[in-house]
């Protein structure tokens, strides 16, 4: 496919949580928890609010067509502030220190007073019903002509447990918000850019990692189709699949169109008729369940509403979808019918009766009540206009589903729910600050200069720059240790033992220095580190474990050891020089019962011999 | 778009809706937009509900923040109230009285009398109840003084939001609804209606002369101390729930007393205090103590206490414990602040016992019998029994 003849622009959103002491707007930790650890929930309501415009946002209002009651979870690591119960305190100043650094490695420029602006957000992700946001820097430079247009500090929002339950834990840690120009034009740009921004970020090393912790929007079109946001793509594998198949989905609308202006077809039906009556006797549970059941017809659409638009995805999907805003659980037509209980006699009865040929489609609502059912047939009226205007592709906010095609979410919000957070004060980025922002080492120029500095082989130092252990490995470096030695354990030596089932999470970042300490000083033989790690991971102390696996001779004991044998061996020494260490090796290996690395072993034994040879 | 300046910065608002400041002299005039006003439609109200009074004393129940110069909405009227609070215009038509536009520390006893006379008519001309609106910081203040102002046959109620209005999760439309459920209700008497607890389900009914703010921020700031709420009102059903003792709608008859004296003060004892703080009351007409525990100042400002009295001050001591009742007659200290004339205010809070002797000194001259009305119990400010712990 030729995207660039398509006209594909795309654009991405990243957000990444920071690894900060506190959250952006309180002093509480920013550690996950176990929802079984919650010690208290609380429920509330949110109502939208009018902006400092005066106006209510489209997509807070979409979110306003049911009321519901949403349930927080509270831990002993939240406090009043995620219960919005106390305003927050000042902007993390840590979290913003990040923000700067990241927008300088952009080469940025920094706003010169930052004004933290609440973003309304009533989906209930948000405690206090928006979303705490500050515009820190912009105009930022990507490889290949790319641009970033702004870097934004953001709170992180509470995440859904199921349904209306959220969990406070989550809300308010930092999260850098950066937003590239529409400057990308194939699905593999588009991750590849994503990929370039990740290892900016990860630069830092003051951003949090794992699963959920970095998430992607993206922004795509194609000429003549809109601009759609496609929220929360967690994995970047996925991301060039998920603008492919945005791309098919916005080529087949258009095709429908094409096709319903061919058929001269018409929904623009303004409501529907009641045919509740009809569903009686029905086999079907959702029909037999719901108190109200309306029909539409859509003049012309027979065929088309079944058609599928992305993988599993059909015009039909998209209609209920919007229905779904009004609390129904979704719609039934009759490109899919007789099927899911309903029969052929039940829907040649219902065609009689709303007067549909067979060129159209009728579509079902079941609610549970007139006001839910007229609602959501309301709302598939209105995207059935959609489907054959001059704009068959609405502007909206998707999510992703698992397989990378999307759902609709909510209309794109527009500025109007952005409004000014009272309660924080601006902040001040003045020269002095900004002049004092150190920029950190890119990490493909850290493996780099690993390949250089420690003959580290390319792919392993490129492994290594993006292990979450690279801040130990450096430090094991600067301690002495052999980068080999510290660069083998942290990517080999644990990835088998990962492998075998051993929980190495469980290995504290000192074990390891120590472990290394005792290698190179001889205290422990290399060979022995496997077996080391394993008895902690099994609750073992590093001492423990030590003692246990490597009987403690130390360095002074071999040499004391070595000496003696020495001394037995007197003439032998003598008359051979240099030439007994071979033989000797064995004793003193023998001695020490294989505790000790060969290596060090050797290098006293040398030493010994020397001074005993230049003694004489 | 240009907003406003702040600490010497262009305040500017971009296309994606942020704020970010600028220097000034980086911004260059195009074009002044002509303000438009914001869109206002007469909302219908149902003439067959029952008619509510909502006064307003500038509390956030529907006002809307002008960012722009940050001042608080003037408009006031019942279309605004119930365009921000469609629900309400399912309980009752509402005819609003906008008083004052002041954040409520900066109440006055003046204002108060302006209060009580507001309500007062608008009961006289027949609202079947009457909701002020009020800042949060001294709401319990106003609602114990006009306790002592008006005699009510129908429900008075204090309302007001912990969360400004501005904010989607704001306790304001909560709050309002359940007032008015409560306006409309069985009550006659003064009382506040706040969130019960941190949850959107229930406000509880707290008798005027018994409440407090005991949280700087929470919903559920308001506690009944001493006593439990006379009632509650369930969310979103709007079901009123009154407890026995709860004054009944027509057991008083409709009265104003509307005079108060400004010349009463209240005063923290604190460790260490001196004597000569007491100096500066002198030529008050009255003064309340929130002394220690059940009812002490420290020894030295006995014989400064008894000079004030001598002088013509009506001296009442109250508890800082706030839960508990004032006994001075089990301890020495105790014992000489009775001899020097100081009188026991009960279980009074102490801002309770504040409002009731502005109210008091005002409608009785005779000392001694100002003395005695301190601590009889006129609005369940004082109450004869212990029955509440913690």
């Amino acid at each position: 496919m030729d995207y660039k003849v398509l006209g594909l622009v795309a654009g991405i959103e990243i957000h990444q949580q920071l690894d900060t002491k506190e959250k952006l707007f309180c002093h509480c930790p920013t550690t996950l928890r176990e929802t079984a650890e919650h010690s208290g929930e609380f429920s509330r309501y949110l109502r939208a609010t009018v902006s400092e415009m005066g106006l209510i946002d489209r997509a807070a209002k979409e979110e306003m067509k049911h009321d519901r009651m949403f349930r927080y979870y509270t831990y002993d690591t939240t406090c009043l502030v995620e219960n919005d119960e106390e305003p927050p305190a000042p902007i993390n100043d840590e979290a913003l220190g990040v923000c700067l650094t990241i927008g300088k490695m952009f080469s940025m420029t920094p706003v010169p007073q930052v004004h933290t602006m609440r973003k309304l957000v009533i989906d209930g992700s948000n405690t206090s019903g928006f979303q705490r946001t500050a515009l820190i820097a912009f105009n930022g430079v990507l490889p290949d002509s790319g641009q970033i247009e702004t870097i934004c500090l953001e709170e992180e929002a509470a995440q859904r447990v199921k349904d209306e339950v959220f969990s406070l834990d989550r809300l308010g840690i930092p999260l850098v918000e950066i937003t590239t120009s529409p400057c990308m034009h194939t699905p593999e740009d588009v991750q590849n850019m994503a990929e370039y921004i990740g290892m900016v970020l990860r630069s830092t090393g003051k951003v949090k990692r794992g699963l959920g912790t970095i998430r992607q929007d993206v922004n795509i079109s194609i000429a003549e189709g809109a601009r759609v946001e496609i929220k929360g793509v967690q994995e970047l594998d996925l991301i060039a699949e998920v603008v492919r198949r945005e791309v098919q989905r916005q080529q087949n609308l258009l095709a429908i169109r094409d096709e319903l202006k061919k058929r001269g077809a018409n929904g623009d039906g303004t409501a529907g008729v009641d045919v509740t009556g009809l569903f009686k006797e029905t086999k079907s549970t959702i029909l037999k369940k719901a108190k109200k059941i309306h029909a539409i017809v859509l003049k012309g659409f027979a065929g088309l509403v079944g058609r599928e638009i992305q993988p599993e995805r059909r015009l039909g999907s998209e209609m209920s979808d919007y229905a779904k805003k009004c609390g129904v659980g979704g719609i039934f037509h009759t490109d899919e019918l007789p099927g899911y209980g309903v029969t052929a006699e039940e829907v040649a009865r219902l065609q009689t009766y709303v007067h549909a040929s067979e060129q159209d489609c009728v579509i079902l609502v079941a609610g549970a009540n007139e006001k839910q059912t007229v609602c959501a047939i309301r709302q598939v009226i209105m995207r059935a206009k959609l489907a054959h205007s001059d704009k068959p592709v609405p502007e909206e906010t998707r999510k992703m589903l698992e397989s990378g095609s999307t759902a609709y979410m909510r209309p794109l919000p527009g500025a109007d729910r952005m409004y000014p957070e009272t309660d924080v004060l601006p902040v001040l980025i003045d020269n002095t600050r900004w002049d004092a922002v150190a920029i950190p080492e890119l990490l493909t120029t850290k493996a780099e200069r690993f390949v250089a500095a420690y003959g580290i082989e390319k792919n392993y130092a490129l492994q290594l720059a993006s292990s979450e252990k690279l801040p130990l490995f450096e430090r094991a470096v600067q301690e002495g240790i052999k980068p080999k030695l510290a660069a083998f354990t942290i990517l080999s030596t644990t990835t088998e033992l990962r492998r075998d089932g051993v929980d190495i999470s469980r290995v504290p970042d000192q074990v390891y220095l120590d472990m290394w300490h005792a290698v190179e000083s001889g205290k422990a033989a290399r060979e022995a580190v496997p077996e080391i790690f394993r008895s902690i991971a099994e609750g073992n102390s590093f001492a423990e474990a030590l003692g246990r696996l490597a009987p403690a001779v130390s360095r002074e004991d071999l040499e004391k050891i070595v000496r003696k044998i020495i001394a037995e061996r007197k003439d032998f020494v003598a008359q051979k020089g240099r030439a007994a260490l071979g033989p000797l090796m064995g004793v003193v290996m023998a001695e020490v019962r294989g505790s000790i690395d060969g290596r060090v072993v050797s290098e006293i034994l040398k030493k010994e011999i020397d001074a005993a040879t230049t003694m004489r | 778009m240009y907003i406003t300046g702040r600490d010497g910065m262009a305040v500017v608002k971009l296309d994606s809706g942020y704020n970010i400041g600028v220097p000034p002299e980086s911004c260059s005039l195009m074009n002044r937009p002509v303000p438009v006003p914001s869109e206002q439609h007469e909302v219908l109200q149902d003439k067959n509900l029952p008619t509510l009074a909502i006064v307003s004393t500038g509390g956030t129940i529907a006002s809307r923040i002008d960012y722009r110069t940050g001042s608080v909405t003037s408009q006031f009227n019942a279309s605004d109230i119930l365009t921000a609070i469609p629900e309400l215009a399912e309980i009752a038509n509402y005819h609003t009285i906008p008083l004052a536009t002041i954040l409520s520390e900066n109440m006055t006893p003046a204002i108060w009398q302006d209060l009580a006379r507001a309500i007062y008519t608008a009961i006289k001309n027949g609202a079947k109840g009457v909701i002020v609106t009020h800042g949060t910081d001294t709401m319990a203040y106003s609602a114990a003084v006009i306790s002592f102002m008006i005699d009510t046959p129908v429900p008075i109620v204090f309302v007001g939001s912990q969360r400004s209005a501005d904010r989607p999760s704001s306790d304001n439309a909560m709050n309002a609804v359940c007032a008015a459920a409560a306006a409309t209700g069985d009550l006659g008497e003064v009382v506040v209606v706040m969130h019960a607890t941190t949850n959107d389900d229930t406000c509880a009914i707290h008798r005027g002369t018994r409440v407090r703010k005991m949280h700087s921020s929470r919903r559920d700031a308001f506690r009944s101390l001493g006593v439990t709420p006379v009632g509650e009102v369930e969310y979103p059903s709007r079901k009123v729930t009154l407890k026995e003792d709860a004054v009944r709608r027509g057991t008083r008859t409709l009265a104003l007393h509307d005079k108060l004296d400004p010349h009463c003060a209240l005063v923290q004892f604190y460790p260490g205090m001196t004597p000569d703080l007491l100096k500066a009351y002198e030529g008050y007409h009255g003064l309340v103590i929130a002394g220690t525990g059940l009812g002490h100042t420290s020894t030295i400002l006995i014989p400064p206490l008894k000079h004030l009295i001598e002088k013509g001050t009506l001296v009442i001591m109250t508890t800082q414990c706030m839960n508990g009742r004032v006994c001075d007659r089990v301890y020495d200290t105790g014992r000489d602040l009775l001899d020097a004339g100081v009188i026991e205010g009960g279980d009074m809070l102490p801002e309770v016992a504040l409002t009731k002797l502005m109210w008091v000194l005002a409608n009785e001259r005779d000392k001694l019998k100002a003395a005695a009305l301190m601590q009889d119990d006129l609005k369940g400010e004082n109450m004869r029994r212990s029955a509440h712990g913690l």
